[in-house]
């Protein structure tokens, strides 16, 4: 069992990104691709990884440049193949295995949360189980209540395992890059909406400049995606173009918008959480999860204990704790749309 | 295929009359899913968003199941259900409704395609391959505790029995004897992946030895075959001598769901050669039963139930987004 931790070059963390543009997808397949090139013990195992290039397109033309002996379909069959993951991983490979929705993880939470998140507290320290889990979230292009949800909450709530969440194309490359170094488990987890994918309406931000060397976007450092000083978003994923939307638009009224883009749930950078807020004294978070009990619970409470009283405005856009509905209306009345985030800002700011 | 002769003419029209009816209203969706989705195709845009699995090729097993069910016994189905639905008389009206996101729908507009429930006939289905086993035997398990014959059909892809609930359910109520009729729709693919590389045997069947149950292989999508062997399971659940499991070979006429390239896919240029439609059709028609108008009454017949539910659901309300967090609980779920 791999117990001491492999000696790895060092490689630079967030270098200027340069000219050339690529989707997040592409940037994700590249940052796997180059470990794979680099550590031969990394493998990439999941339904519809192979011929079809996964279906949001995070493993397309693995299979043509490593073969099937290293881009693995699988049967349906989620706890065998995420409970093989973390055999390999403790044996010392590095396997990126693919959930293909996170809402799947019902069929095989037990392998994710009572074994990849604890082998390694339970072993003292022992055994590692460098792994990464990555999985398809978000909705907005009516795929229903058991296609649609976000869920990062849930593994954040549960010790042991990280969870990056990035937004853009730079971020993809290199938190994926961090996450298959990384040597504890990593769930890794990408919006459908942020892919660049030709078959879905996506943010402009989903396509953008990421450097062509592997480099890593450090675990647990979140970003200032805008600066302002009026109000602090602090937000991930695909609500953080929104937010960015949001603030540029209001920008032209004299509204200052701060956006925080945490890019990983755990660690969670708090400090950042508090440098901002300490800064514009009001908090929005806005969270595609579901509201209660969650993430933007979590950040609200961070800022409180850190500024007791200090806090001039908070409040939350975020799914109001309903399954996600299938038609069109009823979905965007609960997902953090612009007009709710904007909506919240104006009321933020509004004396 | 000796069981044929208790096929009566009547019968046999009847199991074409239903796929034909399936077939008209799958093309109906199809064309209707497709019509606004352009430039380019946007799965979040037009009428019917969202992911769209449809069962054209599949028709066989869904008419083959339906001609031995009454309404009281329960069905349970996958992502991919509207033939099974129709055939287990599910409101055509309310599911198209359903499809198209509106309150006049099976679920409100709240569930969508892969998540339709129509209590009236006991007909659910779920998005998450293989998790419709374990309701079925649930709702077996009521039926016997009430004393009742009434028996539970669970269908799912040959992908999903690979999947932990599937060999769960099959061990579960073969030890409780419940009256469960699993059917396998085998369709060479779960959705890029051949059944070659998911699966450790060429039979499903074979795997119901392993839980002490009856397991038959329906080969070449033969209606009249899935319905004798349809027949035999749901009998013997019936008389209270527990579960069978029947896998049928099926085909999988268009992608796994529509905007599917099928790039990965080999064997395409046989498939219209198998459309099950025609092949039944001719079947009948060498038969001596059925002759070119009587086949095209069907499909108009059909024609005029498909477009009335269409439209019916095209002229529905949408849902009050206002309202999108009703019905999470029953308290104030009254309108
Ligand atoms: C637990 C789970 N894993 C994966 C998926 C994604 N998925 C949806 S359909 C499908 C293939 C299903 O194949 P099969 O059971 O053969 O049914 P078919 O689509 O061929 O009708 C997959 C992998 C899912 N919905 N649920
Ligand atoms: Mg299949």
């Amino acid at each position: 069992m791999s117990t001491a931790p492999t000696t790895r070059t060092e490689l630079p963390s967030e270098p200027e990104a340069g000219r050339r543009k690529l989707s997040t997808a592409k940037a994700m397949v590249e940052a796997i691709s180059q470990q794979m090139h680099t550590d031969e013990q990394v493998f990439v195992m999941g339904e519809d990884v192979g011929s079809y290039g996964g279906i949001f397109s995070s493993t397309t033309g693995l299979l043509d440049e490593f073969g099937p002996e290293r881009v693995i379909d699988t049967p349906i069959s989620e706890t065998a193949f995420i409970g093989l993951g973390i055999g390999a991983a403790v044996e010392g490979m590095r396997p990126v295995i693919e959930l293909m929705f996170v809402d799947f993880f019902g069929v095989c939470m037990d392998q994710i949360y009572n074994h990849m998140a604890k082998i390694h507290y339970e072993s003292g320290g022992n055994v590692r189980v460098p792994m990464v889990l990555m999985s398809a979230t978000g909705g907005g292009y009516s795929d229903g209540a058991q296609h649609s949800q976000c869920l990062w909450g849930t593994f954040a709530h549960l010790p042991g395992m990280k969870v990056v969440v990035p937004s853009n194309p730079y971020d993809a490359k290199g938190l994926m890059t961090a996450a298959i170094r990384s040597d504890d488990p990593v769930i890794y987890l990408f919006h459908k909406g942020i892919m660049g994918l030709g078959w879905m309406k996506k943010n402009q931000r989903s396509i953008g400049a990421v450097p062509t060397d592997a480099y890593e976007v450090p675990i647990g450092k979140a970003r200032v995606a805008r600066e302002g000083s009026d109000v602090s978003i602090v937000t991930l994923s695909l609500s953080v173009h929104h937010s960015l939307d949001v603030a540029e638009k209001l920008a032209a009224e004299g509204i200052d918008v701060e956006v925080i883009d945490l890019r990983t749930v755990v660690p969670l950078d708090r400090e950042a959480i508090v440098a901002s807020v300490s800064k514009t004294g009001r908090l929005i978070v806005v969270d595609e999860d579901y509201q209660s009990f969650g993430l933007s619970g979590e950040v609200i409470a961070t800022a409180a204990e850190a500024m007791p009283g200090g806090l001039k405005h908070v409040s939350r856009v975020a799914v109001p704790d309903v399954p996600i509905p299938y038609a069109r209306d009823l979905e965007y009345a609960v997902l953090p749309t612009p007009a709710r985030i904007e909506a919240a800002v104006r009321k933020a700011v509004a004396r | 295929m000796t069981v044929q002769s208790a096929l009566s003419a009547t019968d046999r029209l009847e199991l074409l009359r239903m796929m034909v009816l399936i077939r008209t209203f799958e093309e109906a969706i199809l064309r209707e899913y497709h019509a606004d989705k352009s430039p380019g195709f946007d799965i979040g845009a037009g009428l019917v968003p969202g992911e769209m699995h449809l069962a054209a090729g599949q028709e066989p097993v869904a008419a083959g199941i339906g001609a031995h069910l009454s309404l009281g016994d329960a069905l349970t189905a996958t992502h991919r259900p509207h033939h099974v639905a129709i055939a287990h008389g599910v409101d055509m009206r309310k599911m198209a409704a359903e499809i198209f996101g509106r309150e006049t729908g099976l679920g409100r507009g709240r569930g969508g395609h892969m998540h339709l429930f129509d209590p009236e006939v006991h007909f659910s289905c779920s998005g998450i391959v293989a998790e419709g086993l374990p309701p079925a035997l649930g709702q077996a398990f009521a039926f016997q505790r009430a004393g009742t014959d009434r028996v539970a059909v669970a269908v799912a892809g040959e992908g999903a029995a690979n999947a932990g609930a599937f060999h769960e359910s099959l061990n579960l109520a073969a030890l409780w004897k419940l009256p469960v009729i699993f059917v396998i729709e085998d369709n060479d693919w779960g959705i890029s992946v051949p059944r070659s590389a998911s699966t450790s045997v060429p039979s499903n069947a074979v795997r119901a030895a392993g839980y002490g149950i009856p397991g038959t292989r329906v080969e070449d999508n033969a209606v009249e075959d899935i319905w004798a062997a349809v027949g035999e399971a749901v009998r013997r659940a019936r008389a209270g001598e527990g579960p069978s499991l029947i896998e049928v070979h099926t085909l999988r006429l268009w992608g796994h769901f529509e905007g599917d390239a099928q790039g990965y896919r080999g064997d395409l240029e046989g498939v219209p050669g198998r459309d099950p439609i025609p092949t039944y059709q001719k079947h009948l028609t060498d038969a001596g039963i059925l002759d070119d108008a009587a086949f095209a009454e069907m499909g108009a017949a059909a024609s005029t139930r498909v477009e009335d539910a269409i439209a019916f659901a095209k002229s529905s309300p949408l849902p009050d987004p206002a309202d999108a967090l009703k019905y999470v609980f029953t308290e104030g779920a009254q309108s």
